[in-house]
């Protein structure tokens, strides 16, 4: 059987391309039969024109026989198809206001499932385009025993595992740090990264001038102040200088050598954000805050990724990590007990958006998977429409000899071609919107998000999959019709107009309550998204979030060491706390939810013994005197820091409400001490829990201690007004001008503005899911109309009768709505029994709300009866307009 | 047009491969063997010895050639290939196996 292909595929061919030829060829080989008999006959005697008969009747019909020698050549399967896309695209264009709906609904289906397949692509799965083997890269973050979240690695700990992997390839540094640039007198905020020396090495990307950095270029403290920029940055802001490399830029008032350019196309290794330039860890303290750190096992700040060797697994590879940290947790017990290291796919990586935006794209890989069902119900409900008033060219085919699966193969190549066009817009509509995740996060001045979708081979043999797919939903739902067709019935019934059955209208309502079901589990979990948002909008996080700006100077660095920092510090908080209107002011190291990252310290506590196996770790800010009343952070008892407690005064801390209660039960922990870093500080107060890095977040022990107690160049500033922002940030600026002209202001924001970007994720996954499920409410409502107006449009004659027997357009109104209705509510039952399972997937991105919320459950089904009322008004109302004179006497 | 009957139906195949089997031959030539060898009694008419060829052609057990035959004109000759060698072989010994199974019931005597 295989060899047959051998020999009858270049027949086939043959026979499909030079189908003259072989026509001719046959007519030849039958006539030359034809020949030979009329010449025996001949001989036998007969005349010249019984001869020539005789001989035709033995061969049998010519022409049959052609066409049985053609069939029997089997090329026709390529010709049936021509001759099908050619009679589909005439039929299709012959009824371009359907095809135009039947696309559209099926553009809208492929489009979305295509544009969130490129997101995924592009952001979860293939995120580094530019970095070679990035199937291979997995993401290194730490665990801490007995905690839930992850945290980073401390750069000891990166060298030690670099040193010790043997499974990986490489083992790299990438984490972010935002930065003022000043070129000329221009000053901006821009994003770049802190890289170990093998980064560039490390990805296989060359700077495509200069080079990237050398070995013990990450080693020192600040010593190797260069720079590798951006192609965007090496562009936009030094004009594509080709003698950049040697030139230098200040970077937080540094001035680094710019040594190289990274190629067009390479945006760094963070998902959500777009780097412009790369900096040595040796750089460390210039662009972090918090001290040197590259000796400090305790700090964990850094975020890695490690290339596994080819064929290694990522199980492997993490028990020869894990072995390596136990080790470490071994020889360091004062800083990494309890502490682990783990190896996460890319997709989950915990420290950037890939893992903010997993759980919002893989439920939109659900919605996408509805609205495409639903725009396919929709589609075959158009078809089916369509089928009946093809049926007498159906029952003709029929009748004069076609098979029902050539018929059956007709209906499906119409479908391929509806598909395929749609799948072509569907494309079209992914590539429009790939970049569109973007525009759903919240605008912040300065650096935009970066977020591009991949429209590759992958998402593109996905969308043909689901075209195909979607092919043979709407090619067969009609084709259902041909199967039981009567043809004496059928050629009869035709021409006297009466068309379709029960069974057919109950296939086309069938599909209704299918559409209506799925969009109400939309609908339901919109609602829950929605809610859970609101819930966390309004949550108070613990600091008051109106009347409180944030913004901060940037004077981390140059030009600025401790002594001089102090001063002006000093200075700027008591010029603006002089500012008319401004009711108090403050500095702290982090910014709640902000971007930034907590110190973490182990503790030891007089009279508590940890559980075995784990030391108590705990995350604390450095906050300067009025933070709490700036931040309208409730104290419990005890007392607020004050300008006194400086680095002459005895240590002192203040803890939260959960570290209280942790570490020292019932007790009163005013006056006892806490053991950090080899200091003892004396408890003075207690404050109310808040939140510290996401709204999400469980209460957790956290302590402050003051800021002139372990100082920092360049916190945070809080300000509590009630003036507007503009006013406030003018005002700011002048104090601030007017201490030194050289230095340039982030951006100045409320603290519900800071609490609205940290909830951003929540925000896209709402809109999203708004979005694909307003879609799917809207094809589900033209489905609908579709069919009550299809029901109305059959029933004329009944309505007509109805009306000339008495009933009044209140009842005829009454009737189609109602009809509506019962398909509407059969739909929400089904929708409902169903998304009491489903909307457990939407669990991880809940806020205190119930998956099976009985309020978001309700709103559905109001939202989903009003659009089913608006849908079938129209058709009701023409129902009313029946004139039933003219009906009946058609 | 009378149809051959279904047993000949399936067998004419292999009729038509055993012909061949002996020596290349057109259409014509083929139609006349038919009749001989089989003296007439299965009727197999030229109308449904064209399909059979051309199906035979496309399952790669015939090929054809065009050569020149006798009144000057070029006509379409038909040999086996080694793939039909096999398939005739197949088939004659399933024929062999079933003809002699039935001739064997028919042979049966009456108790």
């Amino acid at each position: 059987m295989t060899f047959e292909w051998f020999y009858s595929l270049p027949l086939r061919l043959r026979s499909f391309f030079r189908r003259n030829q072989v026509d001719q060829e046959l007519k030849d080989e039958l006539r030359d039969h034809l020949e030979q008999q009329i010449k025996e006959n001949l001989a036998a005697g007969m005349s010249p024109e019984d001869a020539r008969y005789a001989a035709l009747r033995a061969l049998g019909g010519m022409t049959q026989i052609e066409q049985q020698c053609r069939d029997a050549r089997g090329g026709n399967v390529m010709e049936d198809l021509v001759q099908d896309l050619r009679y589909g695209l005439r039929q299709l264009y012959r009824s371009r206001g359907f095809s135009f709906l039947a696309i559209l609904c099926l553009t809208l289906g492929i489009g979305a499932n295509a544009a969130v397949f490129s997101w995924i692509e592009g952001i979860l799965f293939r995120p580094y385009p530019a970095v070679a083997h990035q199937e291979r890269l997995l993401a290194v973050g730490g665990t801490a025993r007995g905690e839930t979240g992850g945290t980073g690695i401390s750069w000891p700990d990166f060298l030690d595992l670099q040193r010790s992997c043997t499974l990986c390839d490489a083992f790299f540094v990438s984490k972010i740090t935002g930065s003022t640039l000043n070129i000329g007198d221009h000053a901006e905020i821009t994003t770049g990264s802190i890289v170990s020396a093998n980064y560039f090495e490390a990805i296989g990307v060359h700077p495509v001038l200069g080079r990237g950095f050398e070995p013990g270029e990450d080693v020192g403290n600040d010593a190797y102040p260069v720079a590798v920029i951006s192609y965007q940055l090496w562009r936009n802001r030094f004009k594509s200088d080709p003698q950049i490399v040697g030139k230098t830029q200040r970077l937080n008032n540094v001035p680094h050598t710019i040594i190289g350019v990274a190629p067009e196309g390479f945006y760094g290794t963070f998902v959500g954000w777009a780097m412009h330039f790369w900096v040595p860890a040796s750089m460390e303290e210039t662009f972090e805050s918090g001290g040197y750190k590259l000796q400090d096992r305790g700090a964990r700040w850094i975020e890695a990724y490690v290339r596994l060797k080819p064929g290694v697994s990522r199980a492997q590879a993490q028990e020869e990590i894990s072995a390596i940290a136990t080790r470490l947790e071994n020889n360091y017990p004062d800083t990494n007990r309890g502490r682990g290291i783990k190896l996460w796919p890319l997709w989950q990586t915990p420290f950037n958006n890939a893992g903010t935006l997993l759980p919002t794209l893989e439920i939109m890989l659900a919605v996408g998977a509805f609205v495409l069902l639903i725009a396919c119900a929709n589609v075959g409900n158009l078809l089916l429409v369509r089928s009946f008033a093809r049926r007498h060219e159906m029952t003709v085919r029929l009748a004069i000899g076609a098979t029902r699966v050539r018929l059956m193969k007709q209906l499906l190549t119409e479908g391929l071609i509806l598909s395929a066009l749609g799948a072509a817009g569907g494309l079209l509509v992914a590539y429009w919107c790939r970049h569109a995740l973007v525009l759903l996060f919240p605008a912040r001045s300065g650096v935009a998000m970066y977020l591009p979708g991949e429209i590759d081979l992958r998402v593109m043999s996905l969308s043909v999959g689901i075209c195909l797919i979607a092919t043979v939903i709407v090619g067969l739902v009609p084709s259902f019709q041909t199967r039981n067709i009567n043809l004496t019935a059928a050629l009869k019934a035709e021409s006297s107009g009466v068309v379709g059955d029960r069974r057919k209208a109950w296939v086309r309502s069938g599909l209704v309550v299918f559409q209506v079901c799925l969009s109400f589990i939309l609908l339901v979990g919109a609602a829950l998204l929605l809610q859970s948002l609101q819930k966390i909008r309004t949550t108070s996080p613990g600091f008051s979030t109106t009347n409180v700006v944030e913004t901060g100077v940037s004077l981390s660095s140059a030009g600025y060491d401790v002594p001089h920092a102090k001063t002006f510090q000093e200075e700027l908080i008591a010029r603006v706390r002089a500012l008319p209107g401004v009711e108090s002011a403050a500095f702290a190291r982090v910014t709640p939810l902000g971007y930034g990252t907590y110190s973490s310290t182990p503790i030891a506590v007089d009279g508590y013994q940890p559980p075995l196996e784990e030391q108590p770790a705990v995350d604390y800010n450095q906050v300067s005197a009025d933070y709490f009343a700036t931040l309208g952070i409730a104290l419990l008892s005890g007392r607020e820091f004050t300008r006194a407690d400086d680095e002459n005064a005895p240590l002192v801390a203040i803890v939260n409400q959960t570290m209280a209660a942790r570490y020292w039960r019932d007790q009163n922990p005013i006056d006892r001490r806490i053991q950090v870093k080899g200091r003892s500080l004396r408890v003075v107060g207690v404050a109310a829990d808040s939140k510290y890095e996401s709204m999400r977040e469980r209460p957790k022990p956290f302590f402050y201690v003051p800021l002139l107690q372990d100082f920092v160049r360049g916190p945070s500033l809080y300000i509590r007004t009630a003036q507007p922002l503009q006013s406030i940030s003018a005002a700011l600026l002048r104090e601030v001008h007017a201490l030194d002209g050289n230095l340039a202001l982030y951006e100045m924001i409320t603290l519900q503005e800071q609490v609205d970007r940290s909830t951003s994720a929540q925000l896209v996954a709402v809109t999203l899911v708004s979005i694909l499920g307003g879609l799917a409410l809207l094809l589900a409502a033209v489905g609908l109309y579709g069919v009550i107006s299809y029901a109305v449009a059959q029933s004329m004659r009944e309505l007509g009768l109805r009306m000339a027997l008495g009933a009044g357009t209140a009842s005829i109104f009454r009737r189609v709505i109602s009809r509506g209705l019962r398909l509407t509510a059969l739909g929400v039952l089904c929708g409902a029994i169903a998304g009491l399972a489903l909307t457990r997937l939407f669990g991880k991105l809940l806020y205190h709300v119930s998956p099976n919320d009985p309020l978001a459950f309700a709103s559905a089904v109001a939202v989903m009866t009003i659009t089913a009322l608006v849908a079938c008004l129209l058709p009701a109302w023409r129902a009313t307009r029946t004139d039933p004179a003219r009906v009946l006497r058609n | 047009m009378s149809k051959p009957s279904d047993l000949v139906q399936g067998t004419l195949d292999m009729l038509i491969l055993k012909i061949l089997a002996l020596e290349p031959l057109n259409g014509w030539a083929v139609s006349q063997r038919l009749k001989q060898m089989s003296s007439d009694v299965l009727g197999v008419s030229d109308g449904s010895l064209y399909p059979a060829l051309h199906k035979l052609e496309h399952r790669g057990w015939i090929t054809a050639h065009w050569k020149p035959s006798g009144n000057n004109r070029r006509a379409k000759f038909y040999s086996l290939t080694r793939l039909g060698r096999k398939q005739l072989e197949k088939e004659a010994a399933d024929w062999n196996r079933l003809s002699a199974a039935i001739s064997g019931i028919v042979k049966l005597k009456e108790a």
